[in-house]
């Protein structure tokens, strides 16, 4: 499975010249994270030294070492939602999923929290977008109500 | 010159689009419907498909018109001709904006949802009566009509997809004209000019293209930072989603100007639709011959790659960007040479902004001396703001360089929501600073804002009124530039992290005497002493609050928030006369600090209280203060 995937990243990797970054964001597009073992396959292939994998890997917010969850919720914190208060809406998602301190994804694995610095739709602050999809003016309120579409079971209130 | 004629005469071949002559919109399908036809004429539907709009659901009603429109028995390629995506208008609070050509007029409808649709098509399309209540109001032509429009002219009038919209509208002439002349005249336009590095720090473009062109080495590199990560900033990603060919173009022509035949777009993967139309665009253009070997039989031979950013805001500085496109840690290095001799892969680099380089081909098709005419002596042409925060009008805007912050926010911004009053703008996002209200008058221009303690930046302002306390304001700009810093050098490493610590414990009423003194201390030292960019202008937005707001620092020292905002200096009471004994704050409070029965009005303990908030937002009468 893994030799499968990393042949196929490699062969990319050859053809197009690419470099650590490209092949790190490759590995996190087929596995869902950056996985050690995948990290130690290419690492010999492409004599490369692991640590300078997971020196990049650990310098950039968007590698990840651990799984994510099956719905991605992303918090913008940016000045404008700062200032129209994203802080409630995040503080509501968070308690009512119940993720642990220091972590951010669910004990079930349905949803991963996370917060980004800006992602560019500052006049429809505050923004919160769930797998992709782009959701404006959110409210505490409208937060529950949106992550119930993507779990029925969601405990919002 | 067989590519160029191919260019030239495309749009009219064109089986999508008639030149429709006389109209702004002449780039844009004018599609005639089969005689006999209810809706027989000109008609064009323009929806607004940048990330604010498609948000607002602008997918669902182009899907719903073109319905609505075979609905009616218009063949269903034709109705498809007739519904155009175009980029940002800018004004993403109205959205989804829809303009209708119909007939020789347009109006323009705000805030359209797919249930409105069917009226728009009976009312407007077929028995030519615009729905009156639905279009967009007198805010939309504040908001539009005292801007400049020179470099968003067309976002939100072509298809970005399509490089024949842009083509018939004037589109790459401005390459066409730069490869008749030698680089040296190229140069010696974009230096007359004045154009200035729209990325923040307003460093003259031509000078920089001369500076490579004349490094003498072969290979050398062009760069454009597409890693808009100032929060608050948002117009590269909209003249990218809106209008990328206008940002191809400067770069075919700057790479053109500086001698090399590689260039890089260096974007934030952050912006997925963007990176997804840059892709589109350049399949494009390398099918008109426009990138790749030859171009315009010229002979000169020049190609461009786009490189995601990973996720780190350092990488928009000049040196880090190139340490990152190697694919290493995107860490700046000691300034001891220019970009423009040792840049990517230690060959000469010229890196610019999104917006500097849509500003070239401008440039180049219209002259020097045209593009002066904008603006001010010393800041050329005009700059694109993301207006943003607490006010009633928010959206991108493109005004000349020295009008006045007033009329951005009064005029063009319609003022503040709400009631309450305007205390200070936020410029330059975490490099900038707070200016405050009483500065309304002064011109906008690079020089002005640094003489304020702000800086230009990308270009983001938001407004704050007085519900925003300046002192969290800081402390949010210093946890982001905390957070981001390399960690390379020791200053900005410890300094940032002195800093939030500082205005953590101010914040929590925690403050120690001498705090706002050591603060100035510590921000001056990382100021001077800092490697790159983010660590020499990390401490603005702590220094410039704290000259011009000093005292709501103070009054957080004796353990007050003038602006209500800090939640540990809060304290949270029952207004009784509003209370309806509805018990809600009761069942959300953890900590059992609420006091309430069945038909009785609340009550708060206070040595109970933990300050969370969560009575205060669960109250539904406004009852807790």
């Amino acid at each position: 499975m893994i030799d499968k995937k990393c042949q196929r990243i490699l062969d990319k990797y050859r053809k197009e010249n690419g470099s650590v970054i490209s092949v790190l964001q490759d590995m996190q597009e087929a596995f869902g994270y950056i996985n050690e073992d995948a990290v130690n396959w290419l690492s010999e292939k492409m004599n490369v030294p692991a640590s300078s994998f997971y020196g990049v890997a650990t310098f950039y917010s968007q590698f990840y070492l651990k799984p994510r969850g099956k719905n991605i919720v992303i918090a913008c914190c940016g000045t404008a939602c700062h200032v129209k208060g994203s802080e409630a809406v995040i503080n509501r998602m968070r308690a009512d999923m119940a993720i642990a301190e220091g972590e951010d994804t669910t004990s079930d694995g349905n949803f991963t929290l996370e917060n980004v610095a800006c992602v560019g739709a500052c006049s429809i602050a505050p923004v919160v977008i769930v797998n992709k999809k782009v959701y404006g003016g959110v409210t505490p309120d409208k937060a529950s109500a949106i992550l119930k579409d993507y779990d029925k079971n969601y405990k919002g209130r | 010159m067989a590519a160029k004629k191919k260019t030239e005469t495309e749009p009219k071949t064109g089986t999508k689009r008639k030149a429709a002559s006389g109209k702004s919109s002449a780039s844009v399908a004018a599609t005639k419907p089969k005689a006999g036809d209810k809706t027989a004429g000109d008609l064009i539907i323009k929806v607004c498909v940048g990330t604010g709009g498609l948000a607002a659901g602008s997918q669902d009603v182009i899907n719903e018109f073109t319905r609505e429109l075979q609905a009616r028995g218009i063949k269903a390629e034709i109705a498809k001709k007739c519904v155009n995506k175009t980029g940002c208008r800018g004004f993403c609070a109205k959205d989804v904006i829809v303009e209708i050509l119909h007939k020789g007029s347009t109006e323009v409808y705000q805030l359209i949802s797919p249930d409105k649709v069917s009226r728009i098509v009976e009312e407007h399309i077929i028995n030519d009566e615009p729905v009156i209540e639905w279009l967009a109001g007198k805010e939309y032509h504040a908001f539009h009509d005292r801007q400049t429009k020179i470099l968003l002219k067309q976002c939100g009038q072509i298809d970005p997809e399509d490089i024949d919209a842009y083509i018939g509208v004037g589109g790459y002439e401005g390459l066409k004209k730069a490869l008749s002349q030698s680089q040296f005249e190229v140069i010696e336009e974009v230096k007359a000019s004045g154009l200035r590095g729209r990325g923040g720090a307003g460093f003259p473009t031509g000078l920089k293209w001369e500076f490579c062109n004349m490094s003498g080495e072969d290979t050398k590199y062009i760069i454009c930072n597409a890693d808009e990560g100032d929060p608050g900033a948002f117009m590269d990603r909209a003249l990218i989603e809106g209008n990328p060919h206008s940002v191809l173009e400067g770069m075919i022509i700057g790479g053109y100007a500086v001698g090399t035949r590689e260039g890089f777009i260096y974007i934030r993967a952050e912006y997925p639709l963007a990176i997804q139309r840059l892709e589109i665009a350049i399949k494009q253009a390398r099918g008109k011959g426009l990138l790749g070997k030859n171009i315009l039989n010229s002979g000169f031979d020049f190609d461009l790659h786009i490189k995601q950013g990973a996720g780190a805001f350092v990488c928009g500085e000049a040196s880090a960007l190139m340490r990152s496109i190697e694919g290493k840690r995107g860490m700046p290095r000691a300034k001891l040479w220019r970009s423009a001799v040792k840049g990517l892969w230690d060959k000469p680099t010229v890196l610019n902004n999104v917006e500097t380089f849509a500003n070239v081909p401008l440039i180049i098709m219209n002259g020097a001396e045209w593009y002066r005419g904008f603006g001010t002596e010393k800041s050329t042409g005009t700059k694109v703001f993301a207006l943003t925060g607490k006010i009633r009008n928010s959206g991108l805007i493109e005004v000349p360089m020295g009008m006045t912050l007033g009329e951005m926010i009064m005029d063009i911004g319609g003022g503040m929501t709400g009631r309450n009053k305007l205390k200070a703008v936020q410029t330059g996002g975490p490099s900038g600073g707070c200016i405050p209200a009483k500065h309304l008058d002064l011109p906008v221009d690079f020089d002005s804002l640094a003489s304020v303690g702000s800086m230009m930046g990308s270009g983001s302002m938001v407004v704050v009124d007085d519900t925003t306390c300046m002192v969290d304001l800081a402390k949010f700009f210093i946890s982001f530039t905390q957070h981001e810093s390399c960690g390379k050098c020791v200053p900005c490493r410890i300094g940032t992290k002195r800093m939030l610590e500082i205005l953590t414990r101010i914040t929590e009423g925690k403050g120690r005497e001498g705090d706002i003194d050591l603060l100035i201390e510590i921000g001056t030292d990382v100021k001077t002493t800092s490697l790159c960019g983010l660590g020499q202008s990390a401490p603005n937005p702590i220094l410039s609050t704290i000259r011009f707001f000093r005292e709501e620092f103070e009054a957080h020292m004796d353990g007050h928030c003038p602006a209500g905002a800090c939640k540990a200096l809060r304290q949270y009471v029952v207004n009784v006369e509003a209370c309806k004994m509805c018990g809600k704050c009761a069942r959300v409070c953890p900590s059992g600090a609420i006091t309430w029965q069945p038909k009785t009005k609340a009550g708060i303990s206070k040595s109970k209280c933990v300050k969370c908030g969560a009575c205060y937002e669960a109250c539904p009468f406004n009852a807790i203060l």
